[in-house]
């Protein structure tokens, strides 16, 4: 029998916390049963996906490399979605800051100096933040729904990213390769550790955090930014201006997702290829639900989903599954996150079993 | 001229039949006052399923209900999460997307380079062979005539049947539906799955009827693009049709393009439809009266009974 | 019980409970037919909650119905329909974008074509002076034209007995004695008409039997015509209410708030456009503006607190400084706040705590940013300060603004713009669904406010509530202002016209 829903006086903290939990382990239970289905031991699988590629260093400094660009959409993301902006679109930033913080790179191919690497991370910024003012001004003088500008631009990225490597940007030794050169040393994010691909832009990220943890909590800005999201008149009777905070979210969104970019081109990917990204920008949304739209809950949360990532990857390698799985985890784990979240404005009644005294009064 | 012509319009209305399927599902479901953005995720399973069900049983019919079912199936996961369990209407819209596109390329791995020769055409006796007529409007496959009929058979229901005014009463103010004693949530629900039905339809097409193949993301945003087709048509059915097939239009037009060989880059003109999306939106949301005036009026908000 | 009964709705021991409140309690009621009845009592007196029972929304713990003298059970609208119970509710439950045969059609519970309803609807209409034009979208009416709408719908329905909540909180007082005469002429025809209200002067008007409410306890029912409305007014309060004190001062001082029509267009095709709108309001006085909802209130509460800003600076003049160009914080630091009409959402930030709901208009002149940082510990200190001062019922600061009562939310928000000592101060609603103990003292800390030297506007649709507090009285109808009286020399039918534009000298023309 389904249990009624009751509504509490004020929202659980307690399930604020407990819920992504709850989710976690539903889409375990639903993993065991997808791998039941298709003839797989879900021990061998949930193994493959979750312990293997975290038993080494190597796949611990992997899993860093995975989370860095999901941690620092995420961060981004959260902002914007606590002020009603959603931006979903961050695929197409990140894409936009990669291509040009990679051109830049390219365009310094045989120069050597400490200001390249600042000046390609900027690059990356300035394009994802340009990529977003498209968005941003849509929305403000056209009222254009910023769900699906922001998405049909990342479409529109993607092909501009596939036109530059096959035109411009291609390597001119490359064979026809639609590759852009490898960029020179002096543009490659210096690692941290040896023979790990684990880089400077894993500090970025956590400095990032820290940023966003100060600006949501402390500034007036994270002030206008909750106001906003949560009763916009009540924002403009305070006197705060919602185009500005629309300018500012995506702005800042795109600016992060844009350096998200940049770091994976002159990171772990090293040059521009027709497709520079597995979806973070789109993961990033689950990463900044499931981190409850908070910095640091973010943190974990893109250390969980690159483990799926990883993951996918391993159990495609051992036990010869397709890497779509993670995509369905990926889903599930949203999908179950959401349900749970009814737990922190209702608690669940189960109905008392039917008395007599019931029965004769139906 | 007719030789290049008829081919031209032909292949337009196939690009369009699957926008009009999801674009007409999805103004029901939004009618009732529910944003399901999972258009995406429920048109990929659609795609999938149907080209499974032909692959494994041979009959188009089938494979056609088994889409339909699908659709519907993924629509009601979002139906209870939205409507039973009050998650909000725009994460769950995005999840159900992020689901399915993982989920038919899970489904689909076995099925890459697996062809099929396509739905049959039918000709209506007589009516078809009217010249240039006759090839134009009455030698299709079954899905685009049922395209045309959903039209008619929408704006009949909408606007002149007691539950279509059940239904956009309940899109325009659910408060007031409740207080007159209309089951809103339910009504909500049937109106989700309906969208769920016929955005697996439209995929459904793509898979056995405009590429008969399957390639994973197939859909290639084709549910958003249907999304923005609702805002372009105003919430009106028959706008929708004018809307799909004008997309129907651009996507031919830089296929074509590209098959002439014209002087631009192939994938400049792949990006066309996006951009005209993004300028159909831009043109019709900055009229703000009009969307406020036609858009339903509790569209996206999460609807709590009080006590 | 036997089926002779002479009673129409019999009600007996109805008992219903929330969660933390016993709405009502043991409440009986009986209305014969032909009868117009008054249930009377306070804000949250327990009334809404019993019709909610007679009518099918909610479902009674304890108690039993009868109709026509036979038992009942009511279990959702649709079957008090059936029964012929007819429900006009104070909040209409109207669809805006479909017109009004299509509104009318949803109410009914046996389809008929619209072609036949319309002409249903004309007829009824001019039969009972409701005229109305059936294929108008509601989005187009007014609101007394909405209310109409409702009426008909219950009429179509040839109901026994017709429940009214509050039905004239939307009306000008000649609107009201319109639908006065229409009632009567319908009581007369054999109707029975449950009239639910705490207007003492309108069920004298109205009703010949009144059932009194008091904290979801029945007091008494008694003829209204043996009672006063100051014997009334003391079973509904349950005690002797304080006559209102009015400190006025003898003169009022230098000019606070002058405006010279600040032309708004409207949003869009469905708000207001602000025309005329000239007014000054000086220290040491209050200045009420009635109105019927919808005619421009939020629109002239937004051009006045600059969230809605002019093309002229010289537009609005606060303490001498054009701020018609400025927004809401530059005009709060000149002197001047606001409280808007809506509590939730407008006011106040639903899901946020009483601190974060007190920084929300009060960081700028209290300075409570420090280096770039939120000063916590200062804002905690004004919210308690708040709470304290204004006697805000509640667990701690710490609980969101959601789960305040109206009263208490409205003391707490209207405490907040106190405790920053404005110069002008401009309240919309100050009062709505506030209980009468918190309404007392929120139109006693305005009038204070005024007699401390602050210029105070008031923006209301209770008229007797501006006629109690104000010196000089005014109304805004289609976003017109019309001119401002002493409240001593107005009557209440004066008042009225000016709500429906029209204007009182002669020989002026029409303003509206």
């Amino acid at each position: 029998m389904l249990p009624d829903m009751i509504k509490r006086q004020t929202p659980s903290k307690m399930m604020v916390y407990l819920s992504p939990v709850l989710a976690l382990c539903l889409t375990l239970l639903a993993g065991i049963f997808l791998f039941l289905i298709m003839g797989v031991s879900p021990l061998d699988a949930l193994h493959a996906f979750f312990i293997e590629p975290v038993s080494s260093l190597y796949g611990l400094s992997e899993l860093g490399v995975k989370a860095t660009p999901l941690v620092l959409i995420g961060v981004a993301l959260s902002l914007g979605f606590r002020a009603g902006v959603w931006n979903i679109g961050a695929e197409g930033q990140l894409i936009i800051g990669g291509l040009c913080g990679g051109a830049v790179a390219l365009y310094f191919y045989q120069k050597t100096g400490f200001y390249i690497i600042p000046l390609i991370l900027l690059a990356g910024i300035a394009g994802g933040m340009l990529w977003a003012a498209i968005v941003a001004f849509l929305r403000t003088q056209f009222n254009a729904n910023e769900i699906l500008t922001s998405l049909m631009l990342s479409y529109v990225a993607g092909l501009l990213l596939n036109l530059m490597v096959h035109g411009p940007l291609k390597d001119p030794e490359g064979f026809n390769f639609p590759e852009s050169r490898m960029l020179s040393d002096s543009a490659i994010l210096p690692t941290l550790f040896e023979a790990t691909r684990f880089h400077i832009g894993a500090l970025i990220a956590l400095l990032v955090v820290a940023v966003g943890r100060v600006l949501i909590a402390k500034t007036l800005l994270g002030y206008q930014i909750k106001v906003m999201g949560d009763a916009p008149d009540a924002g403009e009777h305070a006197g705060f201006s919602r185009s500005r905070i629309i300018w500012i979210t995506l702005l800042m969104s795109g600016g992060v997702a844009g350096l998200a970019g940049i770091i994976e081109v002159s990171g772990p990917i090293g040059q521009l290829l027709p497709s520079i990204s597995p979806g973070y920008g789109f993961t990033a949304i689950i990463v900044a639900y499931v981190g409850r739209l908070h910095p640091l809950g973010v943190l974990f949360a893109a250390l969980l989903l690159a483990l799926t990532y990883l993951g996918g990857e391993e159990a495609q390698m051992i036990l010869n599954l397709p890497v779509a799985v993670t995509g369905v985890f990926q889903g599930l784990l949203l999908f179950f996150l959401l349900a749970s979240d009814v737990l922190i404005h209702y608690r669940l009644q189960f109905k008392k079993r039917l008395t007599v005294e019931t029965v004769v009064k139906s | 001229m007719m030789e290049l012509f008829i081919p031209a319009i032909l292949t337009i209305i196939t690009a369009a039949t699957p926008l009009l399927f999801a674009a007409l599902g999805e103004l029901v479901t939004e009618k009732s006052g529910v944003l399901n953005l999972g258009i995406e995720g429920m048109m990929v399973i659609g795609a999938i399923t149907g080209f499974v069900t032909v692959h494994l049983t041979g009959s188009a019919t089938l494979a056609i209900l088994a889409s339909l079912l699908a659709g519907a199936i993924m629509s009601s996961i979002f139906a209870v999460l939205v409507l039973k369990l009050h998650a909000s209407q725009v994460p769950t819209g995005l999840a159900l997307t992020i689901f399915g596109i993982g989920l038919s390329a899970l489904i689909g791995q076995s099925m890459i380079g697996v062809a099929y020769q396509g739905l049959p055409v039918i000709s209506i006796p007589v009516l078809s062979s009217i010249p240039v007529l006759g090839e134009l409007l009455f030698k299709h496959d079954i899905l685009v005539f049922m395209s045309i009929v959903m039209v008619g058979a929408v704006m009949w229901f909408l606007y002149r049947t007691r539950y279509g005014l059940i239904l956009r009463a309940v899109g325009d103010s659910h408060e007031a539906a409740h207080a007159m004693g209309y089951p809103v949530i339910k009504i909500r629900f049937l109106a989700t799955l309906f969208g769920g039905a016929m955005s697996g339809v439209g995929g459904a097409y793509l898979s056995l009827a405009y590429s008969p193949l399957w390639v994973e993301q197939m859909t290639a945003g084709r549910g958003w693009i249907a999304l923005a087709l609702v805002v372009f048509a105003t919430w009106r059915p028959g706008r929708v049709l004018l809307g799909a097939y004008l997309f129907g239009g651009i996507t031919i037009l830089q296929l074509h393009a590209q098959a002439l060989g014209i002087g631009v880059p192939s994938q400049v003109m792949s990006m066309l439809p996006y951009l005209a999306t993004i300028i159909v939106l831009v043109i019709i949301s900055s009229d703000r009266s009009r969307i406020k005036l036609n858009s339903p009026a509790s569209l996206g908000k999460s609807f709590h009974p009080s006590r | 019980m036997n089926s002779t009964s002479t009673y129409l709705l019999e009600l007996q021991g109805m008992r219903k409970a929330f969660p933390g409140v016993l709405a009502t309690d043991n409440v009986d009621l009986k209305i014969k037919p032909g009868e117009v009845h008054a249930l009377l009592g306070e804000n949250g007196a327990g009334k809404s909650t019993l019709v909610k029972m007679i009518y099918g929304i909610l479902k009674a713990d304890a108690g039993s119905i009868y109709f026509n003298g036979k038992p009942v059970e009511i279990n959702s609208p649709a079957q008090a329909r059936e029964l012929g119970i007819a429900m006009v509710f104070q909040h209409f439950s109207l669809f805006d974008s479909l017109s009004v045969v299509e509104n009318i059609s949803l109410g009914m519970d046996h389809a008929c074509s619209m072609d036949e309803l319309a002409n249903q609807i004309t007829e009824l209409s001019n039969r009972y002076g409701l005229p109305l034009d059936p294929q108008r979208h509601v989005y187009t009416l007014s609101v007394g034209e909405r209310q109409r709408i409702e009426i008909i719908r219950c009429l179509l329905q040839k109901p026994k007995l017709l429940v009214m909540d509050e039905p004239t909180s939307v009306l000008t007082p000649q609107e009201v004695d319109k639908l006065f005469i229409t009632l009567k002429r319908l009581a007369e025809e054999g109707l029975a008409i449950l009239y639910i209200s705490h207007k003492l002067n309108e069920i004298k008007a109205l009703c010949r039997n009144a059932t009194v409410l008091r904290h979801g306890k029945k007091i008494d029912t008694v003829e209204v015509d043996e009672e006063s409305t100051q014997t009334l007014a003391a079973m509904m309060m349950g005690r002797e209410l304080k006559e209102f004190k009015h400190p006025r001062k003898s003169e009022p001082g230098e000019i606070r708030l002058s405006v010279n029509d600040p032309h708004i267009p409207a949003a869009d095709k469905t708000g207001i456009s602000l025309q005329i709108l000239n007014l000054t309001v000086r220290a040491g006085e209050v200045v009420g503006i009635s109105g019927v909802a919808g005619n421009g209130q939020d629109e002239l509460l937004a051009a006045l607190n600059g969230e809605k800003r002019s093309s002229r600076a010289d537009s609005i003049i606060i303490e001498g400084r054009a701020v018609g160009r400025m927004g809401p914080n530059e005009r709060r630091l000149s002197g001047l706040a606001s409280v808007p009409e809506k509590r939730l959402g407008h006011g106040a930030v639903p899901d946020m705590d009483l601190v974060e709901n007190a920084f929300l208009t009060s960081f700028t002149r209290l300075r409570l940013i420090r280096y770039g940082l939120i000063d916590r510990e200062k804002t905690v200190e004004f919210a308690k300060k708040i709470i304290r001062n204004f006697s805000v019922k509640t667990p701690g600061s710490d609980v969101p603004a959601s789960s305040l009562s109206g009263g208490n939310l409205q003391k707490f928000i209207i405490g907040r713009e106190l405790m920053q000592n404005p110069e002008i101060l401009i309240v919309s609603q100050p009062t709505w669904g506030v209980d009468a103990g918190a309404a007392l003292t929120i139109r006693q800390e305005l009038r204070e406010l005024a007699a401390e030297g602050a210029a105070v506007l008031v923006i209301s649709q209770d008229l007797d509530e501006l006629l109690e507090i104000s010196d000089r009285i005014g109304a805004i109808c289609g976003g017109r202002l019309s001119r401002f009286y002493p409240t001593s020399s107005i009557t209440t039918e004066q008042v009225g016209m000016l709500m429906a534009g029209v204007c009182l000298e002669e020989g002026m023309p029409h303003v509206a």
